[in-house]
């Protein structure tokens, strides 16, 4: 089982431009996070996404906004990338009526069913069934969409993964899923846990194609995304694709890390998926350091604007507490 | 016939495999079965020669009937065989349990003869509902041996809180009310708190009683620690209420004795009045156009829980005009008139079983109108549900008594002593009146007072009663 | 093949007081199992959103042989067979609902949802509060349950009373041919997840049954027995022993009124309330185990609400606290039975 090669394919400037836009949105947004969480306006669990925004915004170039995104709870860069406004995205991080999910789910339950994105699961592996379920009802009404789900490497421990993977090959169901390994399952290293740490032979075992990707660049994500959804859509059964890729923050907002060296760490740094875009970019004439600081300071007036509106949101009446928990109209 | 699935009750045979005669062997299939789900094979758990086909093709057998006999051979290995020439097909129903134990039945405890009371009909003191009370507080009310039936709850609702039924048990005893104080750590409990005074009677074991039969029992008048229980744990159930509610009609229920007592006590005071008091009577028509103008204009702005009646207004007037004779607001006392610090409106107020109180509204003559019905309300209210304190009921300065609502013109009451007054309101009427020498019809009220002639005389009691009229012309200034 | 039924599986709807056709032209002799089955086939026909899919549902007619002929019938894209992986079935159906499906996930006994517990808690019951009301999850989830027939410890729960814990889904239980036949279409056509829970008993359960009978509500409760001296509060597959305890006890002129409850969540507890603002005296037959259970919660309610019409203790008949065991006396001792039920009401009553 030899790693795939993905040659990058001749993409246009202004793609790279949007591409680099967006990741660095994605940063910038988890950045304002940290400091949000450590000021105490935003509680509960934050998972952060920072470094392995080349995979959220790479497989999200291969769908269509009629395709359907399940997540799990280290979902903020997927829910950017897949356009949901970061207005309503930081009014959710605060709990705010006009939060995605109207403040109900917090981080880890960002909600936007317009968009198809459903979710936001904070079991891990409790996603895979439903995406399997999604795509299940997609094929049977002949719809050609193709379902993403998003899930990292802890989640190839739980029987879900398993029943999952097997369920779809069999039943040849429209499934990409992404698996992000970022190598470690909150404190557990993925040797620690996996007998066989190759994840997508263990994918193609279940009957599916499978490959592995460098999540770190997003071309080769947004290469190999494109052409496993393309097969996807065209009915070629679930594809999976072995993100791999790095953490370079703690698993949720307060981990001492002690699980990983600090030499580690630095060492992925070095492949930071922004930096090696920007690199290259620089490196082709393609981006100045002026557009770059400009297109910074855009995003980061974006996310403070959010943050205002977030911060000066109501929030749901307690009145309201128990609507939705059944329904008042037929669905 | 084999149990071949775990909720298989019966099968129908479909098929012989085998004849009279044939040999086989232990897990040979020998017949085919039909249940509900489907046809499945039987095979033979015993190795010998087929005897007899006992159920035929076709025919529907339920779990563990004998299908054929075989005759067993000999095996040397099996001893029991000899024992068992002919043994059923398929497995033997499971091994002769022991008679499943019938879960703990035991006789029910002999019903006595009144669990089939039949309902009576229920004999209300035509009192408010009685008040509903916490097992808790029952449970006090029972070892303090307070009626229940008898307290007067002070809790939301009407609901009788400990402190009612505390308070009820130190009444009993003829101590004076004591304040209750919540416990405080380091602080000691003041030492004027009486205990309740009831050393010498012993605290009775608890017995249960149901809520139904304590709620039955009180409609009912019964007491029901003086009752035999016949349910679980000796409860007192209301069937045992019942019997106690038919066997007990001749004697009067508590509520019943109250009422009685109280009209007893009314009866002795109107008699002393009448015996003491040298009345004297005066009446007075008032015109009430000025007044009822006035009201409707009024009443137009405010909504609707908050509108007036004629009644305010003649309240506040008999009050304010008491300010300006003082003579008729205040006691006789010691063969003097002490007279009164300020208004109290004595009101007198009908109970509903039959019966008067007359509480007072303290400072009638400062509270506007409004203020005045809201706080009458409110002591029609308590004093129905006989929760009134006991300043209200002995501090009255001058009573008013109005029973216009009853269709009387004009009454002519009974002074309640110490009192020196009593004024009566009767119906407002429209009747035709000249004014300016021209016939109209207006509204008009008669207004009386009873007055003890010790303390004042006729020319009092008339400035009293103009100036009653008088404070009616300027109803925007009451 | 005819059968008797046994007492003890009684069709209550001869009983039942809640209305249908009165002409006997109008008709037709079924079973339990047939009447879901008639059910599960005319949702099929009547939407296409419909699917069935469990373990052995389809080839082998499945396990209780419910959907027998459906595969036939309708085809594999609608009566799937699925892998022994209730979290993945159960969670795809969960899925399959939110994307607009109406499926029938069928687990083939309440004691295998265990492993399906995380997607119908986590998922089918949140996801929509969760997600502030945007995603609805139609799904329906059908179940066998209940002990009797000597499966031993790991195959005899009853936990409907578990489930009834949970906000964001229904539970019904169906007792009576009637609702076997007419709980499905509408428990398919609420927005919201419907847990069904058929009691292994009742399958062969026989009787009469309109020919036109249809769809039933599912959230209330229905007096099976009316009767002024207690009531007798009841749910899925001990309703027949509860009216054979009526009969025992009106023999000795105490008369029980027996109320099925149908919908275990939401419970229509106005119906019960009722009944015991009546007899004073309220007997819960429960087939989960005591502690915790949905006798608890009745009688809970009922102590809130009708403390004071009570002239006697609530009573409740549960399954002993052991785990099931395999033969058939101490099965038996473990379950509750109608000379439990009978003793419970004779000591309420007095």
């Amino acid at each position: 089982m030899t790693v795939r090669q993905v040659a990058p394919d001749p993409l246009t400037v202004q793609h790279r431009h949007e591409l680099l836009r967006q990741m660095l949105f994605i940063r910038r947004f988890e950045e304002k996070c940290v400091e949000l969480y450590s000021a105490g306006e935003i509680r509960g669990f934050v998972h952060l996404y920072i470094g392995e925004e080349a995979v959220a915004v790479g497989v999200n170039e291969s769908l269509t906004p009629d395709d359907n995104i399940v997540s799990t709870y280290r979902e903020h860069g997927h829910a950017l990338a897949r356009g949901i406004p970061v207005n309503a995205v930081m009014a959710e991080m605060y709990g705010k009526i006009t939060g995605c999910s109207k403040g109900r789910g917090g981080s880890m339950h960002l909600f936007d069913a317009g968009r198809r994105f459903y979710g936001g699961n904070a079991i891990v592996g409790g996603g895979l069934p439903l995406a399997t379920g999604v795509a299940l009802a997609d094929k049977m009404r002949g719809d050609q969409r193709v379902t993403a789900c998003f899930f990292g490497d802890g989640a190839v421990a739980e029987g879900e993964f398993h029943e999952c993977m097997n369920l779809a090959a069999l039943w040849k169901l429209p499934v990409l899923f992404c698996c992000e390994n970022n190598l470690y399952a909150m404190g557990t290293a993925l040797e620690r846990a996996q007998a066989q740490t190759d994840l997508a032979l263990r994918a193609e075992s279940y009957g599916m194609t499978a490959w592995p990707v460098d999540g770190m660049d997003v071309l080769a994500v947004e290469q190999a995304a494109r052409r496993a959804a393309e097969s996807v859509r065209a009915g070629g059964g679930p594809h999976f694709l072995e993100l791999r890729t790095y953490r370079f923050r703690a698993h949720s907002m307060y981990d001492p890390e002690l699980y990983r060296g600090k030499a580690e760490v630095a060492e992925w740094r070095e492949r930071d998926p922004i930096e090696a875009l920007a690199g290259r970019m620089r490196a082709a004439g393609e981006l100045s350091d002026e557009e770059l600081a400009a297109i910074g300071e855009k995003l980061a007036a974006q996310i403070d604007e959010s943050v205002m509106l977030a911060r000066a949101a109501p929030a749901e009446s307690v009145d309201d507490l128990t609507r939705f928990v059944y329904s008042t109209e037929p669905a | 016939m084999p149990a071949l699935g775990a909720d298989m009750d019966e099968g129908t045979l479909l098929e012989w495999l085998v004849k009279p005669g044939d040999e086989i062997r232990k897990g040979d299939i020998i017949a085919v079965v039909d249940t509900s789900k489907s046809a499945i094979e039987v095979e033979s758990f015993h190795t010998g020669t087929i005897e007899r086909l006992i159920v035929g093709v076709g025919e529907t057998v339920p779990v563990g009937t004998v299908l054929a006999t075989i005759a067993e051979q000999a095996a040397a290995a099996a001893p029991a065989a000899a024992a068992a020439p002919a043994a059923p097909v398929g497995p033997p129903e499971a091994a002769g349990p022991p008679e499943p134990q019938r879960a703990r039945k035991r006789p029910a405890r002999e019903p006595a003869a009144r669990a089939k009371q039949r309902r009576q009909p229920v004999i209300t003191s035509g009192k408010a509902q009685p008040a509903a009370a916490s097992p808790l507080v029952r449970h006090l009310a029972e070892e303090l041996r307070v009626d229940i039936a008898t307290v007067q709850g002070t809790g939301p609702g009407g609901t009788i809180t400990r402190a009612d039924v505390q308070r009820a048990a130190i009444a009993g005893a003829g101590v004076a009310e004591p304040v209750t104080l919540p416990p405080q750590p380091g602080v000691a409990v003041t030492a004027a708190q009486p205990t309740p005074a009831r050393p010498t009677v012993p605290v009775t074991a608890r017995q249960p009683v149901t809520p139904l039969a304590r709620r039955i029992a009180a409609e009912l008048g019964i007491d029901v620690s003086k009752l035999t229980g016949s349910g679980s744990r000796g409860a007192v159930r209301e069937a045992d209420v019942r019997m106690a509610a038919t066997a007990r009609a001749p004697t009067q229920a508590p509520a019943q004795e109250r009422e009685q007592a109280m009209r007893q006590a009314i009866g002795r005071l109107m008699a002393r009045s009448k015996r003491e008091i040298p009345h004297y009577y005066l009446s007075n028509t008032v015109d009430m156009t000025a007044a009822m103008d006035w009201l409707h204009q009024r009443n137009r702005e405010l909504e609707v829980t908050e509108r007036l009646v004629p009644a305010a207004l003649l309240l506040k007037a008999t009050a304010l005009a008491a300010r300006q004779v003082p003579q008729l607001n205040g006691y006789w006392e010691d063969d003097r008139f002490a007279p009164g610090d300020a208004v109290h409106l004595g009101v007198a107020i009908s109970l509903r079983g039959g019966g008067l109180l007359t509480p007072a509204i303290h400072d009638a003559a400062e509270l506007a109108p409004g203020e005045l019905m809201a706080q009458l309300r409110d002591l029609v209210n308590r004093a129905r549900g006989g929760r009134l304190r006991r300043a209200e009921l002995t501090e009255a300065t001058i009573t008013v008594t109005n029973l216009g609502d009853q269709g009387v013109e004009s009454v002519f009451g009974v002074i309640y002593p110490p009192q020196v007054a009593l004024v009566g309101i009767g119906k407002i009427i429209e009747r035709p009146v000249a004014v300016g020498g021209l016939v109209g019809a207006r509204p008009v009220v008669i207004t009386t007072l009873s007055a003890d002639h010790r303390a004042s005389d006729g020319y009092a009691g008339a400035r009293y009663l103009a100036a009653v009229s008088d404070l009616l012309q300027r109803p925007e200034e009451l | 093949m005819t059968a008797q039924a046994a007492p003890s599986r009684r069709d209550a709807s001869r009983a039942d007081k809640s209305g249908g056709p009165a002409s006997p032209a109008g008709l037709v002799k079924i079973s339990y199992r047939e009447a879901m089955r008639a059910a599960i086939r005319e949702a099929l026909q009547r939407d296409d959103r419909v699917f069935l899919m469990g373990e052995d549902v389809g080839r082998y007619g499945g396990c209780f042989a419910v959907s027998l002929g459906l595969l036939e019938e309708f085809g594999p894209e609608r009566i799937r067979d699925t892998p022994l992986s209730e979290s993945a079935f159960v969670g795809a159906g969960i899925g399959a609902a939110m994307a607009g499906m109406r499926p029938i996930v069928e687990i083939m006994t309440v004691n295998f949802s265990l492993l399906a517990l995380d997607q119908i808690m986590n998922n089918a019951a949140t996801l929509l509060h969760m997600s502030g009301g945007q995603c609805n999850v139609p799904l329906v989830i059908r179940m066998t349950t209940g002990a009797g027939r000597q499966v031993a410890a790991q195959h005899s729960h009853s936990l409907e009373g578990w489930y009834t814990h949970i906000p964001g889904i229904k539970v019904l239980a169906p007792a009576t041919l009637e609702d076997a036949r007419g709980m499905l279409w509408t428990a398919l056509q609420d927005p919201d997840p419907v847990l069904i829970f058929e009691h292994g008993s009742l399958y062969g359960m026989e009787g009469m049954l309109a020919a036109d009978a249809g769809a039933v509500d599912i959230s209330s409760a229905v007096i099976r027995r009316q009767g002024k001296d207690l009531t007798l509060i009841t749910y899925g597959g001990t309703l027949g022993k509860a009216l054979s305890a009526a009969d025992e006890l009106a023999k000795d002129g105490i008369e029980a009124e027996v109320i099925d409850l149908r919908a275990l969540r939401p419970l229509d507890d106005a119906t019960f309330l009722a009944s015991v603002g009546k007899t004073h005296r309220a007997v819960i037959v429960d087939e989960g185990w005591r502690s915790g259970s949905l006798s608890a919660e009745i009688t809970a309610r009922i102590m809130e609400r009708a403390f004071y019409d009570l002239d006697a203790a609530v009573e409740r008949v549960c399954s002993a606290e052991v785990p099931m065991p395999y033969p058939r006396h101490l099965e038996e001792a473990a379950l509750p039975q109608i000379g439990g039920i009978v003793a419970a009401a004779r000591r309420a009553v007095g």
